[in-house]
């Protein structure tokens, strides 16, 4: 379930930036390290900036790309945000009120691979701001009263340990006692955490069966994929919205197109496991641009009566 | 088979024990046995039986990988063959088609009718290959949650057996939604009213397991083993190649013993000595043993308390710090 393997590929639209690597996805997994040459800086650029865009290579302003949402005003790719950014797109300026940010990860595997899975969640930490991959709480969308989860793909690949289960569980536990309307923004391409091993795996069917209670009383659920989305949370609370919104061209699947490509043995096609790929097939509601990803979501509840 | 200089079983932790039995094959085949020979062959018995306690009691978790992959362990098949008085197979989702690596259907367990929905891995080439080796696509949960639907709706208890590498990871099955197909029968598992028994029989790989896997008790045979990645997987993204498999398996914590510590199991059953794969009859007398005892301890429960039961068993799984808030 976990499915990092997606990192290293070239399929992968990951986030390129110039000398920003706190902008970029900024995976640990070690199999993406080759490319970090790729990502420094151009002679005489200042660092910080410009950045370059992966979907269509014009250097452009950071500034530029903040005004629009962290998007490309060339070509409109969307790059990495985090979830604090995230929160700030979506919700009403100053109505998010942060729930359940006391639970702090632990290891409880005493999980050491090449680096110990305690000093990772530390560097983790410091180096993302976060103290897990998933921040919940309750704030405004147009002045309707929801609950939000977001998962940031910059805390060990977005992956879900016990604490994203366990927010994202006590979100959903708080939407149905407060009769909220949920909203789950998912970036994760770590799918579940390997080094909380099963823990990890337990938690996908944790947070299904809260999101299967909030459904049985009614509750609305916009599940909104942004790149990556894959393994573990793809095959959960992603998949499981009322409405499935997907970020244009986001990596979205459930296997990592190079296990795909070592199992099969055969080219992926083009534009495989994209949100494009998924509406097509019948698994996306609706590819909505982060511009409109607001005014969508209002949309949605007001439909649906809330 | 005895001609061979290595164990059939093609596990080299089993070469002690082979070469016990190639030892006592040898002597029971000689004619005109003598008193003497007979005293040995008592002996070298005994000591078979010491020699494959010792190494199985050993198995480090690497080693009980193998086991659980064992191309002689029995699979959900011979379960339903040895266990069952009956089977009556229900093919196909009837949204695609019928995946082979998921069999399910009506079956008759000492005075129980249940449904049955247990992962298959083929013994033979062609069967294997007919159903991936056990891994299922997005049509074998669709069909799983299906016939569980429906034995729900006439209260026919469910056993789901797992025993899968994991989920099959190809074009054709994320075309179909694998994600979202898993996603639903956890989703509607949880709330199925009707009594769900999961055990795991051989590998418990991953989502591909947990699809089937969400019920009101969790079982784990001995040997098996249950993981959110397979060991190689694993190895070849955090040590950067499959090579480091047996470290992985170190690391991942995922035996029956941990799963017990963890508390995602219920209960391990114990497997004849030497594994499954040695005794299947007394392997299927024993899953059958803690199937009955359970459906009749799950059958007297009125199903807001059984799903309430279900809902916390899950709802409790995790370990993370909680601070005091101020
Ligand atoms: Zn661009």
């Amino acid at each position: 379930m976990a499915s990092s393997e997606q990192l290293a590929s070239d399929a992968t639209p990951v986030t390129e930036t110039v000398g920003a690597p706190n902008l970029a996805s900024p995976s640990q997994a070690p199999m993406s390290e080759g490319s970090n040459s790729k990502r420094r800086p151009k002679r005489g650029v200042p660092e910080g900036l410009w950045l370059r865009c992966p979907g269509c290579a014009a250097v452009i302003f950071r500034n530029e790309s903040e005004k629009r949402l962290n998007t490309c005003p060339e070509c409109d790719h969307h790059f990495y945000v985090s979830a604090s950014q995230r929160i700030q797109q979506v919700l009403d300026e100053g109505t998010f009120e942060e729930w359940d940010a006391h639970l702090m990860p632990t290891d409880p595997l005493h999980f050491k691979d090449q680096k110990a899975y305690a000093e990772r969640l530390v560097a983790e930490q410091q180096r993302t701001g976060l103290s897990d991959a998933a921040i919940t709480g309750g704030g405004m969308i147009r002045a309707r009263r929801v609950a939000i989860g977001v998962t940031d793909s910059a805390f060990i690949m977005g992956s879900m340990g016990s604490v994203v289960g366990e927010r994202l569980v006590r979100l959903i536990e708080r939407a149905t006692t407060e009769h909220l309307p949920l909203i789950i923004i998912s970036g994760s391409g770590g799918g579940a955490r390997m080094h909380e091993g099963i823990l990890s795996l337990m938690q996908m069917a944790k947070v299904s069966a809260a999101l299967a209670r909030y459904d049985s009383a009614g509750g609305l659920f916009i599940s909104v994929l942004t790149n990556p989305t894959m393994g573990g949370v793809a095959a959960s609370f992603a998949s499981l919205g009322d409405v499935i919104f997907a970020e244009p061209k986001a990596l979205i699947g459930f296997a990592g197109p190079r296990t795909i490509k070592a199992t099969i043995r055969i080219e992926l096609p083009k534009g495989f496991q994209t949100s494009e790929f998924l509406v097509e097939h019948g698994f996306v509601d609706r590819i909505v641009p982060r511009a409109k990803l607001k005014s969508e979501i209002a949309r949605t509840i007001d439909y649906c009566g809330w | 088979m005895a001609t061979q200089d290595s164990p059939a079983s093609g596990l080299a932790f089993e070469q002690p024990i082979y070469d016990l039995e190639v030892r006592i094959r040898e002597l029971e085949q000689a004619g005109n046995k003598s008193a003497q020979t007979e005293d040995q062959l008592r002996s070298l018995r005994r000591e078979l039986a010491e020699v494959t306690r010792k190494v199985y009691s050993e198995l480090s978790p690497w080693e009980m990988v193998q086991v659980a992959r064992h191309k002689d362990r029995p699979y959900t098949r011979d379960y339903l063959n040895l266990a069952f008085e009956e089977f009556v197979e229900l093919y196909g989702d009837r949204r695609f088609g019928d995946d082979r690596a998921i069999l399910t259907g009506f079956a008759k367990l000492d005075q129980y009718k249940v449904m049955v929905v247990g992962h298959q891995k083929g013994r033979t080439y062609k069967e294997r290959s007919a159903c991936y080796f056990g891994c299922a696509h997005p049509e074998g949960y669709r069909k799983a949650l299906l016939k569980m639907r429906m034995a729900a709706k006439y209260k026919l208890p469910v056993i789901c057996f797992i025993d899968t590498p994991g989920a099959y990871p190809g074009v054709g099955a994320e075309e179909r939604g694998q994600s979202q197909a898993i996603a639903e029968n956890m989703y509607e598992m949880s709330r199925l009213d009707t009594p769900i028994i999961c055990v795991v029989i051989g590998e418990g790989g991953s989502g591909g397991a947990l699809g089937i896997g969400v019920g009101d008790r969790v079982a784990i045979l001995e040997h098996a083993y249950y993981s959110v990645i397979s060991p190689e997987g694993c190895a070849g993204i955090l040590w950067k190649s499959g090579a480091h498999a047996e470290k992985a398996a170190e690391a991942l914590r995922f035996t029956s013993k941990d799963l017990l510590e963890f508390g995602i199991v219920d209960t391990v059953l114990e497997e004849p000595l030497g594994g499954a794969h040695r005794d299947h009859h007394r392997m299927a007398a024993r899953l059958k043993m803690f199937l009955i005892k359970t459906l009749r301890e799950l059958a007297q429960k009125p199903s807001a308390e059984l799903l309430e039961g279900r809902y916390q068993k899950f709802r409790q799984i995790g370990v993370f710090l909680e601070t005091p808030v101020v």
